[in-house]
This record gives structure tokens, sequence and C-alpha cells, in this order.
């Protein structure tokens, strides 16, 4: 276990010792503080039946942002170390591949929890200024945030996965942006489509992320969208660590 | 130390590696010398457990490299060609991260990366970021790396490829030193430095191998296949095809200095040309000024072994 952990902060280090984590931490800060600012300004034109925390986590920023991030974060985690070699000592030395593969999963979640936490000053702020709640309850807070662990944990797991297919940073970006946004636009088919059946919506309804955060995030803690984004994201580090052992020595 | 049964690769269609066998002994020095593209690195990738091979078995320090793959990577220390590694990092974070990657116990950590940085020259540089090192440097770090957890057993892919002859030479002490208490197996095809630092010589060509012995032996068997070197005027007449014509001689390089003309000739195993050569160079009225034989050395060896077109 000391292994992973040394490669586990390995990784962690590596995240910041590159411009890229920073890049996107700006962009990302940026845009949710923009999208902030907007939900705040539409309120204060006319009264909404929803919190501020709602609002935040359901609007189109957000969830722009949101996709974008994922191929920036995971690119280069097996792609560059294919690149640049630094596979062949990393193999060689006397460490398992799943340790390998878990912990650059890991730092990459690690990272991604840490481009969140910011994101909690919003609502800190807006309670210390009026005085209201900025959600409906504290149960709120928990689901939204639980609801971006757990679609972040799978898109990260989808971004390691298309990192480990190819030696070239963008192709495997682009190969998660692609999937990453098809999965997520599934999730818009209900809202699209009128003349569908109601039992085709509600199935599609389950696999959609946009439903699932606006359940979590109004404080609904359903556990159907917690099985099913840690049994993707399990399957899809599985893939990766399948791939892995086949792929590393080819690349 | 390292035991290689019928070892075969075979990747796309192509074979890397034909059916290896070969052992090395604890603390020899063992060259493995080829052409590129002879199989040198996919051998060594395979013994690092890096790649597992089609067919055969290897094993290192008694561990089998598929089966026991985290043991036999535990007994050895791997420098791969190109020295990869962490430009974003320092030195001494490189060196502490690999240790501690190895197995080190935390508590040695900091006296064995003391120890390599100090055996492999690195306490000027410890500070400095991996991607801002020379080549010379890199390369060092890489040895050091290998060297961390004391492994009884050291694979270097080409460990001096790209460095000057003062680097080289420092590299060649270095290695000689460490030969003293680690069994090595390195990989070049600077053929002086295998003279001087290893005790047997592997030639492998096309994922064969077509000799392994000691250097001493080798040249003994290539003692009589040496070369012959004739300097000389030869006016009009293509000298090089007229040498060609002479009995016994296999192949004839010419090289102009000036208005004398200087022809290597390689010459079969055992046949004595000189007399011919004297008799054709008065008989075309060449002047000669200089007509010798030269040793045998490695190269002669490296080369008639695996010229593509040998008689």
């Amino acid at each position: 276990m000391t292994k992973f952990f040394t490669l586990l902060s390995r990784e962690i280090r590596s995240y910041f010792y590159s411009p890229i984590a920073y890049i996107v931490l700006v962009f990302f800060l940026l845009i949710s503080g923009v999208d902030f600012y907007f939900q705040i300004s539409f309120m204060n034109q006319r009264p909404v039946p929803y919190s501020v925390e709602e609002a935040f986590f359901n609007s189109v920023f957000f969830w722009f942002a949101f996709v974008l991030i994922f191929p920036l974060i995971t690119m280069r985690l097996f792609s560059e170390e294919f690149k640049l070699g630094t596979i062949e000592p990393l193999m060689t030395a006397p460490v398992r591949d799943w340790q390998v593969v878990l912990s650059k999963f890991f730092g990459a979640l690690f990272f991604y929890v840490v481009l969140w936490i910011p994101t909690a000053l919003y609502f800190i702020i807006f309670q210390a200024v009026t005085h209201q709640p900025a959600a409906g309850s504290s149960g709120a807070y928990f689901g939204a945030y639980l609801m971006l662990f757990l679609l972040g944990g799978f898109y990260l797991s989808i971004g390691c996965f298309a990192s480990v297919l190819t030696k070239n940073q963008i192709v495997a970006a682009i190969i998660s942006f692609a999937v990453i946004t098809l999965h997520f636009f599934s999730g818009l088919i209900s809202f699209i489509l009128v003349d569908i059946s109601s039992g085709t919506r509600q199935l599609l309804g389950y696999f959609s992320a946009i439903e699932q955060m606006g359940t979590l995030s109004r404080g609904e803690i359903d556990t159907r969208p917690i099985v099913l984004y840690l049994s993707l994201t399990i399957v899809m580090l599985a893939f990766t660590y399948q791939a892995f052992q086949t792929r590393k020595w080819k690349l | 130390m390292i035991k290689v049964e019928n070892l075969t690769k075979r990747y796309a269609g192509q074979t890397a590696i034909d059916d290896l066998t070969f052992e090395v002994g604890k603390g020899e020095i063992m060259g493995f010398l080829g052409p590129n593209g002879a199989g040198k690195s996919t051998t060594m990738r395979i013994l690092s457990s890096f790649m597992p091979p089609t067919s055969g078995r290897a094993s290192v320090a008694g561990f089998d490299v598929f089966e026991n793959s985290l043991e036999a990577r535990s007994h050895l220390g791997y420098m791969p060609e190109n020295v990869p590694l962490y430009n974003d990092m320092r030195v001494i974070e490189y060196l502490d991260y690999r240790a501690a990657l190895k197995g080190v116990p935390h508590r040695r950590i900091k006296e064995r990366v003391g120890d390599v940085k100090e055996l492999c020259g690195l306490k000027d540089v410890e500070k400095k970021l991996i991607g801002a090192l020379s080549k010379g440097y890199r390369q060092r770090v890489g040895l050091a790396d290998a060297l961390v957890h004391e492994p009884d057993l050291l694979i270097l892919d080409e460990p001096t490829s790209g460095l000057d002859p003062n680097q080289i030479r420092q590299v060649r002490d270095l290695i000689k030193n460490l030969g003293r208490q680690h069994t090595i197996l390195l990989s070049t095809h600077i053929l002086p430095e295998v003279e001087m630092t290893c005790n047997r010589i592997i030639i492998i060509n096309r994922g064969k191998i077509e000799a392994c012995d000691t250097p001493e032996n080798l040249l003994h068997q290539m003692r009589t296949a040496t070369g012959v070197t004739l300097e000389a005027k030869t006016g009009q007449d293509d000298g090089a095809e007229q040498l060609k014509k002479i009995a016994g001689v296999k192949d004839v390089t010419l090289t102009s200095e000036g208005d004398w003309q200087i022809f290597s000739l390689r010459v079969e195993a055992g046949a004595e040309v000189r007399p011919e050569v004297f008799r054709l160079a008065s008989d075309r009225h060449w002047a000669v000024r200089e007509l010798s034989q030269r040793k045998a050395t490695l190269e002669d060896v490296f080369v008639e072994i695996t010229h593509p077109d040998e008689a």
C-alpha cells in the first residue's frame, strides 16, 4: 500500500507542477463565478421557485464548464508517460499495474475535488451577506456535491481510459470529450424530444445526469444514481487496467 | 544471475529475437553487442519485465521474469536507452521517489540516495530540475536511479550513447568499479568500451546470437582473418578492382590522401595475400609506400560476424 501512496503523492505533485492545472483552475473558477453572478442577478429581478444553490448547480454555464474540464485533467495521465518513455522505468520498478492505474485515477480525483472547494465559498459569502439560506436545506449541499463527486469520478475514469489508448494527448482529450459529451447529452434527450412515451421518458430520466442533479441538489438523496455512477466508474477503471496491461510496452 | 532459455519475441509479424539462450554469472560484466535493430533492447526489456516474451523463459537472480516479476524487478536496476526521466522533478526528489518506489525502507532512503549521489557525482546538481540537465548528467541520474536500491544486477541499455569522450570515460570507469560488486549486462555498439570493461561478449544479429565468448577468445579465432593496408599510387589503374581479384581478398575500401591511395583489404581467415599484392603492384608499376597487416580488433570480429553479405 505504501507504494500506492508514493505513486499517488507523485501524481498529485505533478498536477501542481504543470501549468495546465492552473489554467484549468482559473478557467473553471472564472466561469463558475460568472455563472453565480448571473444567477443572482436574475433572481434580483423576479422571484423564483428554487434556491440559489439549485440555480447554480443546474445552469447552462455550469454544465458547459463541467463537461469541458475532464479531458483537460486526464489527457496527460497515461499518454504523456507513453510519449516520454517514462512508462519504462515506472513499470520496471517493483510496482503492480493496479497501483499505477489507481494512483493516476485518484490523483485526478483529488485535483478535481480541489477544483470544487472554492465554490463552497459562494454560498458561504451569500449567507454571510444576505443572512438568508442559499439552499432549501443543508442536505441540498450534500446532494449537489455528492452528485458532482460521483459524476466526476465517472467522467474521470472515462478520461483515464482514453488516455491509456494513445500516446497522443490531444487524441486522448478528443476521445474523452466525445464520450463524455455523448453521455451528457443523452441525458438531454428527454427534454428535447417532445413526442416520446412517458415510459421511455422515465427510462431516459434514470440515466440523465441533468435530472439526477436536479433531484440531488434539492436534497433528495436518491441512492440509484450513487450505485449507477459507482458501478460505471469501477467498470471504466477495470477497462483501463486491462488496456494498460496489454498496451504499456506497445506504445 | 541471468538465465535465458529459448527466448523468442515476435511482434506484428516480425521476429525481434529468435530462440536466444545464454547465461550471465554472478559478478560478470557481460557486453551485449549488435547492430541497431538486432534485438538488444528487446532482450533487455524482457529481462526487466517490461514486456513479456512470445515464448521461452528468462530468469533474473533465480526469479522468473514473468511468473515472479515483482521479485525479479526488485533484484535488478535497469537503465533504459535514452534515459527517460520526469523533467518536472528535481534530481533529489526524483531519487527519493524512485527509492521509495523500489522498496527501500523509509529510514534508509536518505542514506541510500546520499550514497548514489556521491557515487554518480550528482552533488552539484541535486537541486536542479531534471529538464535543465545536460545529457551527461541525465545519464548519471539514470545510473543513480538504477543503483539506489542496491540491486545485485544492473542492466544498462547503451549507457554511453550521446556522451562526449570525457563523459564516456567517466561512465566507463564507474561501470568498471561497479563491476566489482554487481553483475552487469550492458549493451553498446562502442567496441573499444567493450574491450575495456567486459568479461564476456554476446554478439547478436537479427535476433540470433552469433557469438558468445570472452573478447580474447573471439579475437583469437579471428587472429588469422585480418586486414592488409596498402598505400600506393596506382596512376590510371582502378586499384580496388584489381586488388579484389586476388584470391583471399574479400573486400577492398579506398580512401585517398592527396596523390596516394590507401586501400584497406579485408582478408579471409588464414590467407596470406601480401606477396600477391606486392606482385600486383610491381607488375602494374605502382609506387608503394606501405604494405602492412593489421591485427584483428573487435571491430573486425563484429563486422565479420554481422556483415550482411558475408561470403
